[in-house]
């Protein structure tokens, strides 16, 4: 090449390098952003809930039996409505306001089981046990059960459902 | 730091050398018209790409597929751009690769010792048109719908075996949820497994036996 028209800074090779590299990485990223929120934008959505959900009335729940009462909440994902199930122990005891447990375990959420034998709350995933309090008495759990916030109507029961 | 780790893995993985065959190789002095295999090179890789975010929320199932497909464009962020990419590059695709193939006829490119590559080139034209055919089924709308019923209808007209093919391609003999499924699978894995083998033996070929040269008078 006749040297007038060399560049004095760069030969022609460093040149072209320099140009597919710095257009590729901006088409990556043009690309490759995006692709970031199209994975995770589902993970960012509120599909949670906040739901007053009725137990009907408190004359169906016995005393001081811890009794599972079990609901379904209709949900969309995606591209599907899908039905999530739930459980709640409803313990009633005499002069006090019930106590509504949830049954997902609180070491990695499983379903718990009351045991009316050993009047324990028992989950099988790891062996754990829960009195009827819901207060751990053996196994991984870190923390009892958790509780529903209830409200009472006359004789209705109902249990404040957050998710999400 | 940056150099020591490279010269470290080039030792050990020949990086260099790779480097210099496929990319320092010597060339002709080339036109336009000889980018065209690259172009087609990266639009399949795109489609490649694109797909595979597809099939993050696609499912191919008659009852959902159209919502899957709705959902991308209005539920997901950039789903209308992953989706539009896919849907605008499979065209083009076929586009630069015809291109490419006559540019490859108009300059004798496929003459000794190229007819293998031209053989696989005419595999991958029929692969990528293969991939065309049965992507349009996956929407699932109605113009996928009937496209699929007339295309496979076509294939029916074919003497004595027309038949055959006919409900080979639906999975019976009407279009139904089989037919959406095999589609799926040969969209997904059987067209692209053929069309890897096939890029790569053609490329291989392509730096195996350099580019030839635009036809001059002595040619
Ligand atoms: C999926 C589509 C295809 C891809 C990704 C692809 C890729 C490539 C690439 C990167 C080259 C290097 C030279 C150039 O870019 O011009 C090439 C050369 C070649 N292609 Fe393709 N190709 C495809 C389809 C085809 C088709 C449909 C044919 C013919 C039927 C074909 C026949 C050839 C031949 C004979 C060469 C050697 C040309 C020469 O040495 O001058 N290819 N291909
Ligand atoms: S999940 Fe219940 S004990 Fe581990």
């Amino acid at each position: 090449m006749p040297s007038k028209y060399r560049s004095p800074v760069m030969d022609r090779r460093s040149f072209v390098k320099i140009v597919t590299a710095s257009l590729g990485s901006m088409m990556a990223a043009i690309v490759g952003l995006p692709v970031i929120q199209y994975f995770i934008s589902p993970a960012l959505g509120k599909t949670g809930s906040d739901d007053w959900i009725s137990l009907g009335s408190l004359d169906n729940f016995p005393f001081d039996l811890p009794t599972l009462f079990n609901f379904n909440i209709t949900q969309v994902n995606g591209w599907e409505r899908s039905s999530m199930s739930y459980g709640a122990f409803v313990l009633r005891k005499e002069g006090q306001d019930p106590i509504v447990f949830s049954d997902v375990c609180t070491h990695l959420s499983c379903r718990v089981n009351w045991d009316e034998e050993n009047k324990e709350f028992h989950c099988p995933c790891h062996n754990a046990f829960f009195d009827a309090n819901g207060e751990v008495v053996s196994g991984p759990p870190p923390r009892p059960l958790d509780q529903y916030e209830i409200r009472l109507d006359g004789d209705q029961l109902f249990i404040h459902l957050t998710e999400g | 730091m940056a150099e020591n780790v490279f010269s470290w893995l080039d030792e050990r993985l020949g990086l260099k050398a790779i480097y210099d065959t496929i990319l320092d190789r010597k060339v002709p002095k080339v036109n336009w018209w000889f980018t065209l295999g690259s172009a087609s090179l990266f639009l399949g890789i795109m489609q490649g790409i694109t797909g595979m975010l597809l099939s993050v929320y696609y499912v191919p199932t008659p009852d959902h597929a159209y919502d899957s497909i709705t959902f991308i464009m209005t539920g997901v962020q950039f789903g209308w751009l992953i989706r539009g990419i896919h849907h605008w590059g499979a065209s083009l695709l076929i586009l630069t690769a015809f291109i490419h193939m006559l540019r490859v006829f108009f300059y004798g490119a496929y003459k000794y010792p190229r007819e293998f590559t031209w053989i696989t080139g005419v595999g991958l034209l029929i692969s990528a048109l293969g991939m065309g055919f049965t992507g349009y089924l996956l929407p699932w709308n109605q113009r996928s719908y009937w496209a699929t019923t007339v295309g496979s209808e076509i294939a029916g007209t074919v003497p004595w075996v027309g038949d055959f093919i006919l409900r080979t391609l639906r999975g019976g003999t009407n279009l139904s949820a089989l037919t959406l499924s095999r589609f799926f699978s040969l969209h997904i894995w059987i067209f692209p497994a053929i069309i890897l083998a096939t890029v790569g033996t053609h490329l291989y070929l392509v730096i195996r036996l350099g580019i030839s040269h635009i036809p001059d008078k002595d040619s």
